[in-house]
């Protein structure tokens, strides 16, 4: 579980907006790094999924690093933006991953992403000193609400799977 | 540039090959991968100057993963192989990645003697208590009591004790990580490196497909409640009575790491290789 103190310490706007601005990338890397996964092992509807998940935080990125203007967003994330334990809060788990997932299971691990983030940005609104961190991290609440939105609706679309979805009629367990 | 400069240069995709990773969905091998890439790019070490040595088994892929030099051995020698690529490059970086196959079993001997012999260089274990590269079977770290087709009712064998055998054989530095906090882990890594003489690390790394039940790890594993200690005594009294669950550096010796000379020989090479000659 992870604790306040696992998480890099945001004193000022900047460093909010780095903060944000990489949770954005390694939600990125992640998506990525799955999708990278599912092309080696054949699952070209979860490849696409992936894909466009990592596009999408990509695009959140480049926003927020619009929105930092001519501040050194990126060079300052690297410098600060630093998760300890478990990682970044959008960073999809790699150990639920499995190589006969469903759209709908990843689309779960969005989800649990996105919900980590708004209780990220929500416990700096609470505890932020700043009026302008404060106010900034009010946006980023809102916009992580819209996210978790989001994917409740694309999750309409892919209904769960049945309860066999991980049978496989070839195994990896050879002896059993 | 400057030290720091370097540091804040690389990034851990530099030291990333192209190579796609095969392990399975959900290993926690690729976190280990990534937990290298960090903690090479925390330590600004240039690729070329970083040699990743492996053995056999999933864990001993990670070598094409990383666009550092790398050897890909055989079956439990990677240890051999880093120690003879370390004494006579001194200069270079060198980690070694095993498994517990290929590490405390086909490589066991060569673990104790690496320690011994105290080279500077960091050995990592991706401990998932199972041989998953050849489907199941129990290795040195598998529980006593585990079922499998292959071990009906278990081996009723007393896993072996990585650590403690690490510290009885004189490894300079001991650690233990999990795979699912690559972060820790990338810090770990980089003091490992750092550290003078045989660092060893064993990280928990959950095989997915033939050790589901290790998905609990991530609930189980907790930070060591003590900082590193240099007390041999009271290192092994830590790691003989710890529930294997124990994160973080837990002993940071101070011997000398083994460094023979190397450089200039009168030797007559050809003459050498004559004598190969069939």
């Amino acid at each position: 579980m992870s604790k306040a103190s696992d998480n890099p310490k945001v004193a000022s706007l900047n460093d909010l907006l780095a903060v944000a601005y990489q949770i954005e990338i390694d939600a990125v890397d992640r998506y990525n790094l799955l999708a990278d996964q599912m092309e080696t092992h054949n699952n070209p509807e979860l490849v696409k999924v992936f894909r466009d998940l990592a596009r999408a935080e990509g695009i959140h990125g480049e926003e927020i690093r619009r929105l930092a203007g001519d501040f050194d967003v990126v060079a300052h994330a690297r410098q600060i933006a630093k998760f300890e334990r478990r990682g970044s809060p959008e960073e999809a788990d790699l150990s639920s991953a499995h190589y006969l997932m469903t759209p709908w299971h990843a689309l779960q691990l969005s989800l649990d992403g996105e919900k980590r983030a708004l209780a990220y940005f929500t416990s700096i609104v609470e505890t932020a000193k700043d009026p302008k961190v404060k106010a900034m991290a009010g946006e980023l609440v809102e916009e992580e609400a819209e996210h978790v939105n989001l994917v409740h609706r694309l999750l309409r679309r892919y209904p769960p799977p049945s309860e066999s979805w991980a049978d496989d009629m070839d195994p990896p367990v050879s002896q059993e | 540039m400057s030290g720091l400069d370097t540091r804040l240069a690389a990034k851990p995709a530099d030291y990333k090959s192209d190579v796609k990773p095969i392990w399975c969905p959900g290993c926690g091998d690729y976190h280990v991968l990534m937990s290298f890439t960090r903690a090479f790019a925390q330590l600004g070490l240039p690729p070329e100057q970083i040699a990743v040595v492996s053995g056999i088994g999933c864990s001993s892929r990670i070598p094409a993963y990383t666009n550092c030099y790398g050897f890909h051995g055989i079956h439990g020698r990677s240890l051999a192989l880093a120690a003879g690529l370390k004494v006579t490059r001194p200069d270079l970086t060198v980690v070694v990645a095993s498994g517990d196959g290929d590490g405390y079993s086909i490589g066991g001997n060569h673990f104790l003697h690496a320690c011994r012999r105290n080279i500077d260089m960091t050995y990592v274990v991706m401990d998932n208590h199972i041989y998953g590269m050849t489907k199941g079977q129990p290795s040195p770290t598998t529980e006593p009591e585990y079922d499998t087709a292959l071990a009906p009712g278990g081996t009723g064998v007393a896993p072996f004790h990585p650590l403690v055998v690490a510290l009885a054989s004189g490894a300079n530095f001991i650690a233990r990580c999990f795979s699912g906090e690559p972060n820790e882990t990338a810090d770990v890594l980089a003091e490992a490196i750092k550290h003078p003489g045989f660092s060893f690390v064993e990280i928990l790394s959950p095989c997915i497909t033939f050790r589901p039940d290790e998905k609990v790890w991530k609930d189980q594993v907790h930070a060591a409640s003590v900082g590193a200690t240099h007390d041999q005594g009271k290192a092994a009294r830590r790691l003989m009575t710890d529930d294997g669950f124990n994160i973080g550096i837990l002993y940071r010796g101070n011997r000398p790491p083994y460094q023979p000379a190397v450089g200039a020989t009168d030797i007559d090479w050809s003459e050498l290789e004559r004598d190969f000659e069939l």
